[in-house]
């Protein structure tokens, strides 16, 4: 295992969802789940963050936030698209002001799909990202940027 | 006098798991004013109800918030009902009630945790997400999900519980409702939550009307303004008189949330006691037609639902006013005179669910 795999730090961002995403994610971290037990740690800091795991679709408003958020983010990263609303814009894909999921701006690596998402399949999408995590930061390293 | 800052705080912010954005206007160490800017999760969904044909949307309501999921779905449908002269089944209406009040003691423990983790008190929030898991684990047995349930159909409910099933669910709801007493009573009692949050963000009872607050931001203030008094879905009855505090401030705001949560415990041991068998749902039939207004208590206060039918398969007009839009003016008023340093606690004693109130 890789240095950044044994303590993948996580950075959430609430686009347009209904919240019940987010409260999922926010159990994961709670004692039945706890995810810090895998060195899984959830900052609110952009600049410390290895993974970005977006809940909810994009929108006009909410589009320069994400991007902003993505761009301070140090490579290699990771973009985690959670719920349905996020990988596609669920059901509220017919709303106006839905642009569609996080794909629409961002580049995303893992897909999780469920409305709401289960605390269980975001552990699942944070494994998963933190193996493309490391499959990036060796690319980074060999492309000689590291 | 002192130079003026403007802060920004959120919308990505770590105590808050959604986006609100405020610009704080300071000086030193004291905020003057309060500027949100709100938008960031509108979705548009009223607009939904041309797309999705009435029996469809009772789905969408429920998405507006994934916190008190159950109780949009069942303004919505209560609302249609209305319009559409259907009367549910005695049954359905205590499952209902059940549900609700289940809600309630989730969102209350989420907002516990909350507010305990935006002054760093870590285990407590540890400690009531922990509880609230349980609560979960009652309404997944139930109804299937965690977050939303789908349970709440036009004309009744989805599922039953059954009685063998309904028997255990009431010895551990015993058990819960001690520890969450429990809880509550440390946080309550703990010096360094006293001191950040009595007399801190006070609201008098003339500004909480003024301002339109609702729910426990307005019973905190000294108002007894529950809409489950008025005997929606079958409240009426069972025994039920709100829970008020007059301090109006964080402290007594939390206090309010606090003693309802065990009102909700109450309340669903005797719609247990006052259930008979009989059918769940009413089949339907027919288009709404005409207009209705729906009130109904959620967590955070206040819901209203205004639904405009013309008789065909689509209602013309749905507006949803939620709770916490209407406690923003005075989650404003507040916050001009804080601390900067209150500023997050002040925040999460309105309980904020941005979602819902940008829909
Ligand atoms: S996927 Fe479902 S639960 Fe999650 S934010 Fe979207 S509507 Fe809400």
């Amino acid at each position: 295992m890789g240095m950044l795999s044994r303590s993948p730090w996580v950075i959430h961002y609430d686009g347009s969802s209904c919240n019940g995403c987010d409260i999922e994610v926010l159990a994961a971290l709670m004692p039945r789940f706890d995810v810090e037990r895998f060195g899984v740690v959830n900052t609110g800091n952009p600049k410390h963050a290895d993974i970005l795991l977006l809940t909810g679709s994009i929108n006009e408003q909410n589009k320069p936030v994400v991007l902003n958020i993505y761009n301070q983010m140090p490579e290699p990263k990771v973009v985690l698209a959670v719920g349905i609303c996020a990988t596609s814009g669920g059901i509220f894909r017919e709303c106006y002001n839905v642009l569609g999921g996080v794909d629409k701006v961002l580049p995303v690596d893992v897909y999780v799909p469920g409305c709401a998402v289960r605390p269980e399949s975001i552990i699942d999408a944070v494994v998963k990202g933190v193996g493309i995590l490391e499959e990036k930061r060796a690319a980074f390293k060999a492309a000689g940027k590291a | 006098m002192s130079e003026r800052t403007i802060i920004p705080f959120g919308p990505q912010h770590p105590v808050l798991p959604e986006p609100i954005h405020l610009d704080l206007v300071v000086e030193d160490e004291k905020v003057i004013e309060a500027i949100p800017s709100i938008g960031f999760i509108h979705r548009g969904l009223e607009r939904l109800v041309e797309k999705k044909d009435y029996v469809d949307y009772v789905y969408v309501a429920e998405r507006i918030c994934g916190i008190c999921s159950f109780i949009h779905g069942l303004t919505y449908c209560m609302a249609i009902e209305e319009l559409m002269k259907v009367q549910v089944p005695d049954r359905a209406q205590y499952l209902r009630i059940i549900w609700s009040e289940l809600s309630r003691i989730h969102s209350h423990l989420l907002w516990l945790g909350l507010t305990a983790d935006s002054f760093g008190f870590e285990s407590m929030f540890m400690q009531s997400w922990r509880l609230r898991e349980q609560i979960l684990d009652i309404i997944e047995e139930t109804t299937g999900g965690r977050v939303i349930f789908g349970s709440a159909k036009i004309g009744g409910v989805r599922r039953d519980i059954s009685s063998v099933k309904m028997d255990e669910i009431m010895k551990k709801m015993n058990v819960y409702r001690k520890d969450i007493a429990q809880l509550c009573e440390q946080f309550m009692k703990d010096q360094t939550v006293k001191h950040r949050m009595q007399g801190v963000g006070l609201l008098s009872r003339a500004d909480a009307i003024s301002l339109g607050a609702v729910g426990p931001m307005l019973r905190g203030s000294g108002i007894a303004q529950d809409i489950r008094s008025t005997g929606y879905s079958g409240y009426d009855r069972i025994g039920f008189t709100p829970v008020t505090e007059t301090a109006g401030d964080c402290y007594a705001r939390c206090m309010v949330r606090m003693r309802e949560m065990d009102a909700s415990f109450v309340m669903i041991e005797q719609c247990v006691g006052k259930m008979t068998d009989g059918p769940i749902e009413v089949k339907v039939t027919g288009n709404p037609a005409g207009e209705f207004f729906m009130r109904s208590e959620q967590p955070r206060g206040e819901a209203i639902y205004y639904a405009k039918a013309n008789g065909t398969k689509f209602l013309s007009r749905l507006r949803v006013r939620t709770p916490t839009f209407a406690n923003i003016p005075p989650l404003l008023a507040t916050l001009a005179g804080c601390q900067l340093a209150d500023v997050p606690v002040i925040v999460l004693t309105i309980d904020p669910c941005i979602s819902c109130a940008e829909r």
